[in-house]
């Protein structure tokens, strides 16, 4: 039990996948914005990071490594996401039209996000069984959506402030992301 | 690599065929016509229309929920493309929708409370106290409206606040959503006449005094650009009687112009007077605002008064089927009836009747309600029913002697004989008893038909004669021999003749409930006059009888001053679907009065007809809110105000001539340049002060 805690408590404070493992930052930057659109997109992410996860899992223990094909896990890696995320969002559609309205515009936009690809290859680098790589691809997630809403928080506010033209949108986006990221370094060593 | 591309493709393959089946085991049925009308909307996801996004909006149209016009982005082709996809028709309203500011004067130009360094957003400025600027609705220039609209409608004017480009803007109201103060607002004329104003607008202080709550200021400075026919239109939102009100009106927005504590206050009725006779005078035509599409709706006017007029004017324009019936000859009511020639020709009303007709409203005249029509009828026909009665009974003297000489009348029925063309001849020494305009109005008309002595008895003095001002100023240059302070008392006659009246002095004693002093006769002062005829003209009240043994004018609650009891907010009576307004309801008043109660009942009218709660905001501007004058030490650039041209007594003499010949062009384009422009606070030539 102690594993997984450590594991959880790694993967979203220590070696979070945005701010200490810089994958994922065009949806860092880009729905960041509004803090509803950052709350949408980490729900997506989690949705679809833990099934990813879980699923190239699956193709590498049973497919490539039994056939010796391991030089093809990036390309296979990201066939599979791209068709578990279209399959998802058809199923979704007519299952639960609640949740597509809620994930649907974001979906499509994480179909080969790098975090979502970089999440699925850690967990065979690490050697995690199936537990541990549901539980990674968890809390990885929660660790992309802590740092997102956080980050959109912070952006939110800018509008109330005066700043020099060049530093607006953008600009001050990165800045910020930059000093957020000096923080979550201050994890590094917790354990 | 064969082998790689073999596994790689059967994935691919593998997963191609799992999302093949699974698109098929978990299609959702889309209506074609949805991906149809998405190729034809444009694809803003403006939000105009009011759906989220222009798919919500394609589902919205397929499942008949809205209208082909519904995008404001697309505009006409989109409107058509949609309709030829759906097979339904296009109804236009002509009436075109854009942005509007509503706030005359920057930041630059205002009271400002204190600057807030570093918000860069209106809506977060708004929640800090309300804004910097001391005005509680003025534009705050953050520009955050044009940071807001899709489509690069605004921009930011040198003082900040947003300048619309009307080419451009589509009326999609993403600004009105992102306005914390609701002052930038998607506007169209029948928005605009069925606003009521409240305290949240910025209402000048002459158009909050105006009964009829007209945009002087914009009338002004459209008239100030030479565009007559713009003021004409701002005018006619909120009066559509401009040729009438532009002569017989008493302006009391001129009292409160802030002009008065510069130099003289702006010649507001005059100007008014100049838009509506260029339509009448230059054009020779009616200029016809658009109308809203029609509603099918069926309303029935009864009176063809200013009252009833305005409001079958504005229910037109709102797209409804209006009839007015009147019991004279001619619509008009006491302005045809009571107002003389020679300050309203009857060609100048026929012309502004007209204007209203030509709109489409129908006007049957010569037909009286309770005797041709009942109440109960028209309720059971129309879906709504607006009683303008009017007020033609006249209140009498009391005295001995009052009902036995032909020769005593009240001012009323002779003006009403002389409206309707008939004899009206008049002795020697005439007396009018009354210091209303309706007694003005008899004794200069007296004079006109050759009385050589008119003596205009009032028991008042001057200072508290409720005419016009103007009114009794010309008057007395006409020879009207004013007897102030006295007061009939008997009338005597010999063989069933007039020949003399009995008059007692009085005095001003203590002030009564309405605040003026009370005429005490004086014992003993009493003394008699010569008279060939007596006016009464002391005040004229309405006359319900009409709306007796009706079953719906029976359930009309009655005042106890026997006028209609109406909410003088939305002209509703205790009978849904009966609406008053007018004399009828507030007993005898003025021309614009009458305008104002039309106006908002045909407001009332159009929220029962769509469905809405019959009612206006808590805080309307029931009454005008006290504004602050002119600071000291504004240095505003003194000038003469422009006063009417009027015939010379000598050319008045035996003739009904209209007395007043306007003014110039030169003296319309002067007096529209000493307007200051005022909004709620601000007023051109003010400037900031830091506090």
């Amino acid at each position: 039990m102690t594993a997984y805690m450590l594991l959880i408590v790694s993967a979203i404070l220590v070696n979070n996948i945005l701010l200490a493992q810089f994958l994922g930052n065009c949806p860092f930057l880009g729905t960041s914005n509004k803090m509803s659109t950052a709350t949408g997109m980490a729900m997506a992410v989690t949705f679809v990071m833990t099934f990813a996860g879980a699923i190239t899992w699956l193709v590498q223990r049973y497919m490539l490594i039994p056939y010796e094909l391991e030089y093809l896990q990036t390309i296979a890696f990201i066939l599979v996401i791209a068709a578990l995320v279209q399959l998802v969002e058809i199923v979704l559609q007519k299952t639960a039209p609640a949740l597509y309205q809620a994930l649907g515009i974001f979906l499509p936009l994480i179909t080969t996000n790098c975090a979502v690809l970089g999440v699925a290859i850690i967990n065979i680098q690490k050697n995690y069984d199936m537990m541990e790589t549901l539980v990674h691809s968890f809390a990885s997630a929660i660790g992309f959506g802590l740092a997102l809403v956080i980050f959109a928080g912070i952006r939110e506010r800018f509008v109330l402030s005066r700043m020099p033209k060049v530093l607006q949108g953008t600009a001050s986006g990165l800045i910020t992301a930059g000093l957020m990221a000096l923080i979550f370094q201050g994890f590094q060593g917790l354990f | 690599m064969i082998e790689a591309a073999f596994v790689i493709g059967g994935i691919g393959a593998v997963a191609a065929a799992g999302l093949g089946v699974a698109a098929k085991v978990f299609a959702v049925y889309v209506d074609p016509k949805v991906t149809e009308l998405l190729d034809v909307l444009p694809g803003a996801n403006c939000g105009g229309c009011g759906y989220a996004g222009c798919s919500a909006a394609a589902e919205a149209v397929a499942k008949g929920k809205a209208a082909a016009t519904l995008c404001v982005a697309g505009g006409d082709d989109v409107a058509e493309a949609i309709a030829a996809l759906m097979g339904m028709t296009v109804v236009k309203g002509g009436e075109v929708s854009l942005a509007e500011l509503g706030c005359k004067y920057g930041m630059d130009e205002a009271h400002i409370h204190f600057h807030y360094d570093g918000v860069a957003d209106c809506r977060a400025a708004a929640l800090v106290a309300g804004g910097g600027k001391q005005c509680s609705m003025g534009c705050l220039g953050l520009g955050t409206c044009v940071r807001a609209c899709p489509f690069d409608a605004l921009v930011q004017g040198p003082d900040g606040r947003p300048v619309v480009i009307e080419s451009k803007c589509t009326a999609c109201g993403n600004c009105e959503r992102s306005c914390p103060k609701g002052i930038i607002r998607v506007n169209k004329p029948s928005r605009r006449f069925t606003h009521v104003q409240t305290t949240d607008d910025c209402v000048a202080p002459c158009q909050a005094t105006c009964p009829a709550q007209i945009d002087i200021p914009a009338y002004i400075a459209a008239i100030g650009r030479g565009d007559y026919l713009d003021a004409l239109r701002i005018i006619k939102e909120y009066n559509p009687l401009p040729l009438t009100c532009g002569r017989v009106c008493p302006h009391v927005c001129e009292s409160a112009c802030r002009r008065q504590d510069v130099d003289e206050e702006i010649n507001i009725n005059h100007l008014k007077r100049w838009a509506a006779d260029y339509e009448m005078n230059v054009l020779k035509e009616h200029v016809l605002p658009p109308k809203a599409p029609p509603t099918g709706k069926k309303i029935m006017v009864v009176g063809g008064g200013p009252s009833g007029l305005t409001c079958a004017y504005y229910l037109a324009r709102l797209g409804h089927d209006v009839k007015v019936i009147e019991m004279m000859p001619k619509a008009g009511g006491m302005l045809r009836y009571g107002i003389p020639e020679y300050r309203l020709p009857k060609a100048t009303l026929d012309f502004e009747i007209e204007g209203i007709t030509a709109l489409g409203v129908e006007l049957e005249c010569n037909v009286k309600m309770g005797v041709d029509y009942q109440l109960a009828d028209l309720y059971e026909e129309y879906d709504a029913v607006y009683l303008a009665l009017g007020a033609w009974d006249s209140r009498r003297m009391r005295v001995p002697g009052e009902t036995d000489f032909p020769e005593v009348a009240s001012g009323t029925e002779f003006l009403i004989k002389r409206g309707l063309d008939e004899e009206t001849p008049v002795g020697k020494n005439v007396v009018i008893v009354g210091g209303g305009n309706t007694a003005m109005d008899v004794a200069r008309t007296s004079w006109r038909l050759g009385a050589e002595n008119v003596y205009l008895i009032y028991r008042r003095s001057r200072k508290e004669m409720p005419a016009n001002d103007i009114e009794v100023h010309e008057g007395d240059k006409e020879g009207i021999i004013y007897k102030f302070l006295n007061n009939p008392t008997k009338i005597v006659g010999e063989d069933g003749h007039l020949t003399q009246m009995e008059v007692i002095q009085m005095e001003l004693g203590e002030p009564d409930a309405s605040g003026r002093r009370r005429p005490v006769p004086k014992e003993g002062s009493e003394h008699l006059l010569d008279v060939t005829n007596v006016f009464a003209a002391i005040g004229q009240s309405p006359n319900l009888e009409c709306l007796d043994d009706d079953d719906v004018g029976e359930q009309v609650e009655r005042t106890r001053w026997n006028s209609v009891l109406v909410d003088e907010s939305t002209g509703t009576t205790s009978m849904p679907g009966v609406f008053s307004g007018g004399d009828g309801a507030r007993g005898a008043a003025t021309a614009v009065e009458g305008i104002r109660d039309g106006r908002l009942a045909a407001n009332g009218i159009h929220m029962m007809l769509t469905g809405d709660d019959v009612a206006v905001p808590p805080n309307w501007l029931a009454r005008p809110p006290k504004l602050p004058g002119v600071d000291e030490g504004v240095d505003i650039a003194k000038g003469d105000r422009a006063n009417m041209r009027e015939l010379t007594v000598e050319q008045r003499a035996l003739n009904f001539e209209e007395v007043e010949i306007g003014l110039t062009e030169e003296m319309v384009k002067c007096e529209a340049d000493r307007c200051l422009q005022c909004g709620l606070i601000c007023y051109r030539g003010f400037r900031s002060k830091e506090s």
